[in-house]
Protein backbone atom coordinates (compact mmCIF):
# COMPACT_ATOMS: atom_id res chain seq x y z
CA UNK A 1 0.00 0.00 0.00
CA UNK A 2 3.09 2.55 0.43
CA UNK A 3 4.32 4.90 -2.05
CA UNK A 4 8.05 3.35 -3.73
CA UNK A 5 10.10 3.49 -6.08
CA UNK A 6 7.51 1.70 -8.82
CA UNK A 7 6.06 4.81 -9.00
CA UNK A 8 8.92 5.52 -11.07
CA UNK A 9 9.45 2.55 -12.75
CA UNK A 10 5.15 3.18 -13.41
CA UNK A 11 5.56 6.64 -14.55
CA UNK A 12 8.63 4.95 -17.11
CA UNK A 13 6.08 2.86 -18.99
CA UNK A 14 3.31 4.86 -18.53
CA UNK A 15 6.12 7.57 -20.77
CA UNK A 16 6.94 4.43 -22.91
CA UNK A 17 3.65 4.05 -24.07
CA UNK A 18 2.44 7.18 -24.72
CA UNK A 19 5.65 7.32 -26.99
CA UNK A 20 4.68 4.26 -29.00
CA UNK A 21 0.79 5.43 -29.40
CA UNK A 22 1.89 8.69 -30.01
CA UNK A 23 4.83 7.48 -32.75
CA UNK A 24 3.86 4.35 -34.04
CA UNK A 25 -0.05 3.97 -33.53
CA UNK A 26 -2.19 7.29 -33.52
CA UNK A 27 -0.17 9.26 -37.05
CA UNK A 28 -1.04 5.95 -39.31
CA UNK A 29 -4.25 5.28 -37.99
CA UNK A 30 -5.51 9.01 -37.98
CA UNK A 31 -4.45 9.29 -41.95
CA UNK A 32 -5.98 6.02 -42.44
CA UNK A 33 -8.98 7.24 -40.76
CA UNK A 34 -9.31 10.75 -42.70
CA UNK A 35 -8.35 9.28 -46.02
CA UNK A 36 -11.09 7.56 -45.76
CA UNK A 37 -13.30 10.03 -44.94
CA UNK A 38 -11.94 12.02 -47.44
CA UNK A 39 -12.49 9.17 -50.09
CA UNK A 40 -16.13 9.39 -48.65
CA UNK A 41 -16.58 12.65 -49.45
CA UNK A 42 -15.55 12.74 -52.60
CA UNK A 43 -17.36 9.72 -53.32
CA UNK A 44 -20.51 11.49 -52.14
CA UNK A 45 -19.20 14.70 -53.91
CA UNK A 46 -19.08 12.65 -57.39
CA UNK A 47 -22.28 11.26 -56.60
CA UNK A 48 -24.07 14.42 -56.44
CA UNK A 49 -22.13 15.48 -59.40
CA UNK A 50 -23.04 13.06 -61.56
CA UNK A 51 -26.56 13.37 -60.36
CA UNK A 52 -26.51 17.38 -61.66
CA UNK A 53 -25.05 16.31 -64.65
CA UNK A 54 -27.38 13.64 -65.27
CA UNK A 55 -30.17 16.51 -64.28
CA UNK A 56 -28.82 18.36 -66.83
CA UNK A 57 -28.35 16.21 -69.61
CA UNK A 58 -31.95 15.18 -69.36
CA UNK A 59 -33.21 18.67 -69.67
CA UNK A 60 -31.03 19.24 -72.66
CA UNK A 61 -32.38 15.99 -74.28
CA UNK A 62 -35.83 17.06 -73.48
CA UNK A 63 -35.18 20.39 -75.07
CA UNK A 64 -33.62 19.06 -78.03
CA UNK A 65 -36.73 16.90 -78.77
CA UNK A 66 -38.60 19.76 -78.11
CA UNK A 67 -36.72 22.00 -81.00
CA UNK A 68 -37.01 18.85 -83.37
CA UNK A 69 -40.39 18.17 -83.01
CA UNK A 70 -40.72 21.94 -83.58
CA UNK A 71 -38.42 22.30 -86.39
CA UNK A 72 -40.22 19.39 -87.97
CA UNK A 73 -43.77 20.93 -88.02
CA UNK A 74 -42.15 23.95 -89.56
CA UNK A 75 -40.92 21.75 -92.02
CA UNK A 76 -44.10 19.97 -92.90
CA UNK A 77 -46.17 22.87 -92.66
CA UNK A 78 -43.65 24.70 -95.16
CA UNK A 79 -43.87 21.72 -97.54
CA UNK A 80 -47.62 21.49 -97.42
CA UNK A 81 -47.81 25.37 -98.45
CA UNK A 82 -44.83 24.82 -101.23
CA UNK A 83 -47.32 21.69 -102.29
CA UNK A 84 -50.51 24.21 -102.28
CA UNK A 85 -48.49 26.75 -103.94
CA UNK A 86 -47.65 24.20 -106.68
CA UNK A 87 -50.66 22.85 -107.04
CA UNK A 88 -52.71 26.47 -107.88
CA UNK A 89 -49.28 27.35 -110.19
CA UNK A 90 -50.36 24.31 -111.88
CA UNK A 91 -54.33 25.00 -111.67
CA UNK A 92 -53.48 28.34 -113.15
CA UNK A 93 -50.99 27.23 -115.78
CA UNK A 94 -53.74 24.92 -116.94
CA UNK A 95 -56.35 27.28 -117.03
CA UNK A 96 -54.32 29.62 -119.04
CA UNK A 97 -53.06 26.46 -121.63
CA UNK A 98 -56.81 25.79 -122.22
CA UNK A 99 -57.69 28.93 -122.61
CA UNK A 100 -55.08 29.64 -125.28
CA UNK A 101 -56.52 25.97 -127.00
CA UNK A 102 -60.22 27.56 -126.47
CA UNK A 103 -59.07 30.38 -128.07
CA UNK A 104 -57.00 28.63 -130.81
CA UNK A 105 -59.59 25.91 -131.44
CA UNK A 106 -62.47 28.97 -131.54
CA UNK A 107 -59.98 30.67 -134.02
CA UNK A 108 -60.05 27.51 -136.12
CA UNK A 109 -63.43 27.49 -136.05
CA UNK A 110 -64.11 30.69 -137.20
CA UNK A 111 -61.30 30.44 -140.09
CA UNK A 112 -63.21 27.34 -140.84
CA UNK A 113 -66.31 28.91 -140.65
CA UNK A 114 -65.33 31.50 -142.88
CA UNK A 115 -63.84 29.30 -145.44
CA UNK A 116 -67.46 27.45 -145.60
CA UNK A 117 -68.97 30.77 -145.61
CA UNK A 118 -66.65 31.28 -148.51
CA UNK A 119 -67.07 28.70 -150.29
CA UNK A 120 -70.85 28.66 -150.38
CA UNK A 121 -70.58 32.06 -151.49
CA UNK A 122 -68.88 30.63 -154.32
CA UNK A 123 -71.43 27.64 -154.68
CA UNK A 124 -74.52 29.63 -153.84
CA UNK A 125 -73.88 32.25 -157.23
CA UNK A 126 -73.18 29.16 -158.98
CA UNK A 127 -76.10 27.12 -157.98
CA UNK A 128 -78.39 30.29 -157.57
CA UNK A 129 -76.82 30.82 -161.66
CA UNK A 130 -77.45 27.07 -162.41
CA UNK A 131 -81.27 27.03 -161.06
CA UNK A 132 -81.66 30.02 -162.81
CA UNK A 133 -80.43 28.77 -165.97
CA UNK A 134 -82.54 25.85 -165.67
CA UNK A 135 -85.40 27.74 -164.97
CA UNK A 136 -84.86 30.56 -167.45
CA UNK A 137 -83.08 28.42 -169.74
CA UNK A 138 -84.33 29.99 -172.73
CA UNK A 139 -84.87 33.74 -171.86
CA UNK A 140 -82.34 34.59 -169.83
CA UNK A 141 -78.57 34.83 -170.86
CA UNK A 142 -75.82 34.44 -168.84
CA UNK A 143 -73.75 36.93 -170.57
CA UNK A 144 -76.86 39.43 -170.67
CA UNK A 145 -77.46 39.09 -166.27
CA UNK A 146 -73.96 38.89 -165.28
CA UNK A 147 -74.25 42.70 -163.26
CA UNK A 148 -77.16 41.60 -161.83
CA UNK A 149 -75.63 38.18 -160.61
CA UNK A 150 -72.50 39.84 -159.76
CA UNK A 151 -74.40 42.61 -157.60
CA UNK A 152 -76.12 39.40 -155.92
CA UNK A 153 -72.71 37.69 -155.03
CA UNK A 154 -71.55 40.77 -152.97
CA UNK A 155 -75.35 40.99 -151.32
CA UNK A 156 -74.27 37.66 -149.60
CA UNK B 1 -8.67 -21.00 -1.95
CA UNK B 2 -5.30 -19.98 -1.15
CA UNK B 3 -2.04 -21.53 -1.77
CA UNK B 4 -1.46 -21.76 1.82
CA UNK B 5 -3.39 -23.92 3.15
CA UNK B 6 -5.00 -23.32 6.71
CA UNK B 7 -5.21 -19.62 6.76
CA UNK B 8 -7.29 -17.69 8.04
CA UNK B 9 -9.88 -14.92 6.63
CA UNK B 10 -7.59 -11.90 7.55
CA UNK B 11 -4.75 -13.66 6.46
CA UNK B 12 -6.40 -14.60 2.91
CA UNK B 13 -7.40 -11.21 2.30
CA UNK B 14 -4.10 -9.52 3.28
CA UNK B 15 -2.51 -12.48 1.39
CA UNK B 16 -4.18 -11.40 -1.85
CA UNK B 17 -3.74 -6.87 -1.13
CA UNK B 18 0.19 -8.33 -0.87
CA UNK B 19 2.15 -7.34 -3.96
CA UNK B 20 5.31 -9.33 -4.98
CA UNK B 21 8.22 -7.25 -3.65
CA UNK B 22 11.65 -7.11 -4.20
CA UNK B 23 14.07 -4.48 -2.11
CA UNK B 24 17.49 -4.75 -1.14
CA UNK B 25 18.31 -6.87 2.19
CA UNK B 26 18.85 -4.03 4.58
CA UNK B 27 15.27 -3.08 3.82
CA UNK B 28 13.74 -6.39 5.01
CA UNK B 29 11.49 -6.77 8.16
CA UNK B 30 12.00 -9.99 10.48
CA UNK B 31 9.26 -11.45 8.17
CA UNK B 32 10.96 -10.44 4.63
CA UNK B 33 8.59 -7.78 4.08
CA UNK B 34 10.05 -4.74 2.20
CA UNK B 35 9.94 -1.37 3.73
CA UNK B 36 10.95 2.16 2.52
CA UNK B 37 11.16 3.84 -0.97
CA UNK B 38 13.56 1.70 -2.44
CA UNK B 39 11.07 -1.16 -3.29
CA UNK B 40 9.28 -2.52 -6.83
CA UNK B 41 6.41 -4.45 -6.77
CA UNK B 42 7.08 -6.30 -9.66
CA UNK B 43 3.85 -7.86 -10.07
CA UNK B 44 2.54 -4.20 -10.52
CA UNK B 45 5.36 -3.40 -13.15
CA UNK B 46 4.98 -6.68 -14.54
CA UNK B 47 1.54 -7.47 -15.52
CA UNK B 48 1.35 -3.59 -16.40
CA UNK B 49 4.13 -3.81 -18.80
CA UNK B 50 3.24 -6.43 -20.80
CA UNK B 51 -0.17 -5.57 -20.77
CA UNK B 52 0.95 -2.49 -22.46
CA UNK B 53 3.58 -3.76 -24.43
CA UNK B 54 0.95 -6.48 -25.99
CA UNK B 55 -1.40 -3.90 -26.76
CA UNK B 56 0.64 -1.16 -27.68
CA UNK B 57 3.06 -3.29 -30.00
CA UNK B 58 -0.11 -5.03 -31.79
CA UNK B 59 -1.52 -1.49 -32.33
CA UNK B 60 1.34 -0.31 -33.67
CA UNK B 61 1.89 -3.30 -35.59
CA UNK B 62 -1.76 -3.11 -36.85
CA UNK B 63 -1.35 0.65 -37.80
CA UNK B 64 1.71 0.19 -39.97
CA UNK B 65 -0.99 -1.96 -42.28
CA UNK B 66 -3.67 0.34 -42.07
CA UNK B 67 -5.42 0.76 -45.27
CA UNK B 68 -7.93 3.97 -45.72
CA UNK B 69 -10.02 1.43 -47.30
CA UNK B 70 -12.86 -0.92 -45.71
CA UNK B 71 -11.75 -1.43 -42.92
CA UNK B 72 -11.62 -4.97 -41.53
CA UNK B 73 -11.34 -7.27 -38.64
CA UNK B 74 -8.96 -5.46 -35.76
CA UNK B 75 -8.46 -2.60 -37.84
CA UNK B 76 -12.24 -2.06 -37.76
CA UNK B 77 -12.42 -2.47 -33.52
CA UNK B 78 -8.96 -0.20 -33.17
CA UNK B 79 -10.28 2.13 -35.53
CA UNK B 80 -13.85 2.69 -33.73
CA UNK B 81 -11.90 2.73 -29.99
CA UNK B 82 -9.30 5.43 -30.78
CA UNK B 83 -12.31 6.85 -32.91
CA UNK B 84 -14.41 7.55 -29.77
CA UNK B 85 -11.56 8.92 -27.99
CA UNK B 86 -10.35 11.25 -30.69
CA UNK B 87 -13.96 11.97 -31.00
CA UNK B 88 -14.19 13.26 -27.12
CA UNK B 89 -10.84 14.91 -27.69
CA UNK B 90 -12.59 17.08 -29.99
CA UNK B 91 -15.38 17.42 -28.36
CA UNK B 92 -13.44 18.94 -25.32
CA UNK B 93 -10.04 20.18 -26.27
CA UNK B 94 -9.92 23.06 -28.64
CA UNK B 95 -6.00 23.53 -29.03
CA UNK B 96 -3.47 21.97 -31.44
CA UNK B 97 -1.78 19.58 -30.18
CA UNK B 98 -0.14 16.15 -31.15
CA UNK B 99 -0.06 15.20 -27.81
CA UNK B 100 -3.15 15.23 -26.09
CA UNK B 101 -4.91 12.36 -28.80
CA UNK B 102 -2.25 9.46 -28.18
CA UNK B 103 -2.14 10.78 -24.34
CA UNK B 104 -5.87 9.91 -24.10
CA UNK B 105 -5.93 7.05 -26.31
CA UNK B 106 -2.40 5.59 -24.12
CA UNK B 107 -4.72 6.18 -20.44
CA UNK B 108 -8.08 4.65 -21.96
CA UNK B 109 -6.67 1.64 -23.60
CA UNK B 110 -3.94 0.67 -20.84
CA UNK B 111 -6.07 1.59 -17.53
CA UNK B 112 -9.05 -0.64 -19.25
CA UNK B 113 -7.21 -3.54 -19.85
CA UNK B 114 -5.20 -3.35 -16.59
CA UNK B 115 -8.87 -2.83 -14.73
CA UNK B 116 -10.39 -5.84 -16.99
CA UNK B 117 -7.65 -7.95 -14.94
CA UNK B 118 -10.00 -7.53 -12.55
CA UNK B 119 -12.63 -10.46 -14.37
CA UNK B 120 -9.85 -13.00 -14.06
CA UNK B 121 -11.16 -14.80 -11.00
CA UNK B 122 -9.32 -13.94 -8.52
CA UNK B 123 -7.75 -17.26 -7.38
CA UNK B 124 -6.37 -18.28 -10.84
CA UNK B 125 -3.21 -16.38 -11.62
CA UNK B 126 -1.75 -16.46 -7.57
CA UNK B 127 -2.48 -19.50 -7.46
CA UNK B 128 -0.87 -20.49 -11.20
CA UNK B 129 2.08 -18.30 -9.87
CA UNK B 130 2.68 -20.01 -5.88
CA UNK B 131 3.15 -23.51 -8.17
CA UNK B 132 5.93 -21.91 -9.90
CA UNK B 133 7.35 -20.37 -6.46
CA UNK B 134 5.86 -17.20 -6.52
CA UNK B 135 4.67 -16.13 -2.99
CA UNK B 136 2.56 -13.15 -3.61
CA UNK B 137 0.87 -12.04 -6.91
CA UNK B 138 -1.65 -9.01 -6.95
CA UNK B 139 -2.92 -9.27 -10.21
CA UNK B 140 -4.78 -6.11 -11.06
CA UNK B 141 -2.46 -3.11 -11.06
CA UNK B 142 -4.72 -0.24 -10.83
CA UNK B 143 -5.19 -1.63 -7.09
CA UNK B 144 -2.03 -0.44 -6.54
CA UNK B 145 -1.55 3.18 -5.67
CA UNK B 146 2.31 3.63 -6.89
CA UNK B 147 0.42 2.89 -10.47
CA UNK B 148 -2.18 5.30 -10.12
CA UNK B 149 -0.13 7.56 -8.77
CA UNK B 150 2.37 7.37 -11.29
CA UNK B 151 0.17 8.00 -14.56
CA UNK B 152 -1.32 10.90 -12.67
CA UNK B 153 1.37 12.91 -11.70
CA UNK B 154 3.00 12.19 -15.15
CA UNK B 155 -0.68 13.72 -16.55
CA UNK B 156 0.25 16.68 -13.95
CA UNK B 157 3.52 17.26 -15.19
CA UNK B 158 2.19 17.07 -19.05
CA UNK B 159 -0.30 19.85 -18.02
CA UNK B 160 2.52 22.05 -16.36
CA UNK B 161 4.06 21.50 -20.07
CA UNK B 162 1.01 22.17 -21.57
CA UNK B 163 0.50 25.61 -19.55
CA UNK B 164 3.85 26.39 -19.98
CA UNK B 165 3.81 25.58 -24.11
CA UNK B 166 1.04 27.39 -24.74
CA UNK B 167 0.80 30.51 -22.31
CA UNK B 168 4.60 30.74 -21.57
CA UNK B 169 6.50 31.50 -18.67
CA UNK B 170 4.98 34.94 -18.33
CA UNK B 171 1.79 34.03 -19.43
CA UNK B 172 1.18 30.98 -16.94
CA UNK B 173 2.86 33.09 -14.23
CA UNK B 174 0.05 35.53 -14.82
CA UNK B 175 -2.75 33.30 -14.58
CA UNK B 176 -1.13 31.72 -11.39
CA UNK B 177 -1.43 35.49 -9.53
CA UNK B 178 -4.06 37.21 -11.09
CA UNK B 179 -6.77 34.14 -11.64
CA UNK B 180 -9.50 34.82 -10.36
CA UNK B 181 -9.57 37.53 -8.33
CA UNK B 182 -7.28 39.82 -9.79
CA UNK B 183 -3.81 41.43 -9.58
CA UNK B 184 -4.76 42.94 -5.85
CA UNK B 185 -5.51 39.30 -4.16
CA UNK B 186 -2.26 37.29 -5.90
CA UNK B 187 -1.62 35.81 -2.59
CA UNK B 188 -4.99 34.17 -2.42
CA UNK B 189 -4.66 33.58 -6.28
CA UNK B 190 -1.81 31.63 -5.72
CA UNK B 191 -2.80 29.33 -3.05
CA UNK B 192 -6.19 28.59 -4.59
CA UNK B 193 -4.37 27.85 -8.01
CA UNK B 194 -2.15 25.69 -5.56
CA UNK B 195 -4.73 23.68 -4.17
CA UNK B 196 -6.69 23.10 -6.85
CA UNK B 197 -3.66 21.89 -9.36
CA UNK B 198 -2.12 19.46 -6.27
CA UNK B 199 -6.36 18.03 -6.04
CA UNK B 200 -6.16 17.24 -10.06
CA UNK B 201 -3.47 14.31 -9.32
CA UNK B 202 -4.62 13.36 -6.33
CA UNK B 203 -7.87 12.61 -7.25
CA UNK B 204 -7.22 11.07 -10.14
CA UNK B 205 -5.00 8.61 -9.18
CA UNK B 206 -7.17 7.47 -5.39
CA UNK B 207 -10.54 7.56 -7.63
CA UNK B 208 -8.54 5.35 -10.12
CA UNK B 209 -7.33 3.16 -7.11
CA UNK B 210 -10.19 3.51 -4.64
CA UNK B 211 -13.00 2.27 -7.18
CA UNK B 212 -10.50 -1.28 -8.41
CA UNK B 213 -8.93 -1.69 -4.62
CA UNK B 214 -12.84 -1.83 -3.81
CA UNK B 215 -13.83 -4.06 -6.49
CA UNK B 216 -11.14 -6.29 -5.87
CA UNK B 217 -12.06 -6.28 -2.47
CA UNK B 218 -15.58 -7.23 -3.19
CA UNK B 219 -14.15 -10.27 -5.49
CA UNK B 220 -12.03 -11.49 -2.61
CA UNK B 221 -14.94 -11.63 -0.26
CA UNK B 222 -16.82 -12.85 -2.81
CA UNK B 223 -14.45 -15.73 -3.04
CA UNK B 224 -14.16 -16.46 0.48
CA UNK B 225 -17.84 -17.21 0.67
CA UNK B 226 -16.67 -21.16 -0.72
CA UNK B 227 -19.73 -22.27 -3.45
CA UNK B 228 -21.90 -19.60 -2.74
CA UNK B 229 -19.19 -17.44 -4.51
CA UNK B 230 -20.71 -18.94 -7.94
CA UNK B 231 -23.78 -17.22 -8.16
CA UNK B 232 -22.52 -14.22 -6.68
CA UNK B 233 -18.93 -14.05 -8.63
CA UNK B 234 -20.62 -13.36 -12.08
CA UNK B 235 -23.42 -11.06 -11.41
CA UNK B 236 -20.38 -8.85 -9.81
CA UNK B 237 -18.38 -9.19 -12.32
CA UNK B 238 -20.63 -8.02 -14.93
CA UNK B 239 -20.92 -4.80 -13.05
CA UNK B 240 -17.52 -4.64 -13.05
CA UNK B 241 -17.98 -4.54 -16.82
CA UNK B 242 -19.46 -1.29 -16.45
CA UNK B 243 -17.02 -0.07 -13.71
CA UNK B 244 -13.54 -0.92 -15.44
CA UNK B 245 -14.93 0.97 -18.75
CA UNK B 246 -16.17 4.03 -16.97
CA UNK B 247 -12.99 4.20 -14.31
CA UNK B 248 -10.71 4.27 -17.57
CA UNK B 249 -13.41 6.31 -19.69
CA UNK B 250 -13.42 8.75 -16.62
CA UNK B 251 -9.54 9.29 -15.90
CA UNK B 252 -9.45 9.45 -20.02
CA UNK B 253 -11.88 12.43 -19.62
CA UNK B 254 -10.38 13.86 -16.99
CA UNK B 255 -6.88 14.27 -18.60
CA UNK B 256 -8.26 15.62 -21.47
CA UNK B 257 -10.07 18.23 -19.55
CA UNK B 258 -7.15 19.25 -17.71
CA UNK B 259 -5.24 19.50 -20.74
CA UNK B 260 -7.93 22.07 -21.84
CA UNK B 261 -7.96 23.93 -19.11
CA UNK B 262 -4.12 23.87 -19.32
CA UNK B 263 -4.27 24.83 -22.93
CA UNK B 264 -7.03 28.04 -22.85
CA UNK B 265 -6.28 30.87 -21.35
CA UNK B 266 -8.73 32.35 -18.42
Amino acid sequence: MSINATLIGQAIWFAIFIWITMKYVWPPLQKAMADRQKQIADGLAAAERGKQEQEIAAKRSADALRDAKEKASEVIAAAEKRAQQIVEEAKGQAKVEADKVLASGKAEIDQEVERAKQQLRERVAELAVAGAEKILKKEINAAAHADILGSLKQGL
Amino acid sequence: MSAEGGLTTTGYIQHHLTNLAVCADAAKDATGHCHGFWTLHLDTLVVSGVLGLVAFGLMAKLASRATAGVPAGWQNFVEMVIGMVDQQVRDTFHGKSALVTPLAITIFVWVFLMNAMDLIPVDFLPVAASAVGINYLKVVPTTDPNLTFAMSITVFFIMIWMNLKVKGFGGYMHEIFTAPFGAKLAPVNFIFRIVEDIAKPISLALRLFGNMYAGEMVFILIALLGLYQLPLALPWALFHILIITLQAFVFMMLTIVYMSMAAESH
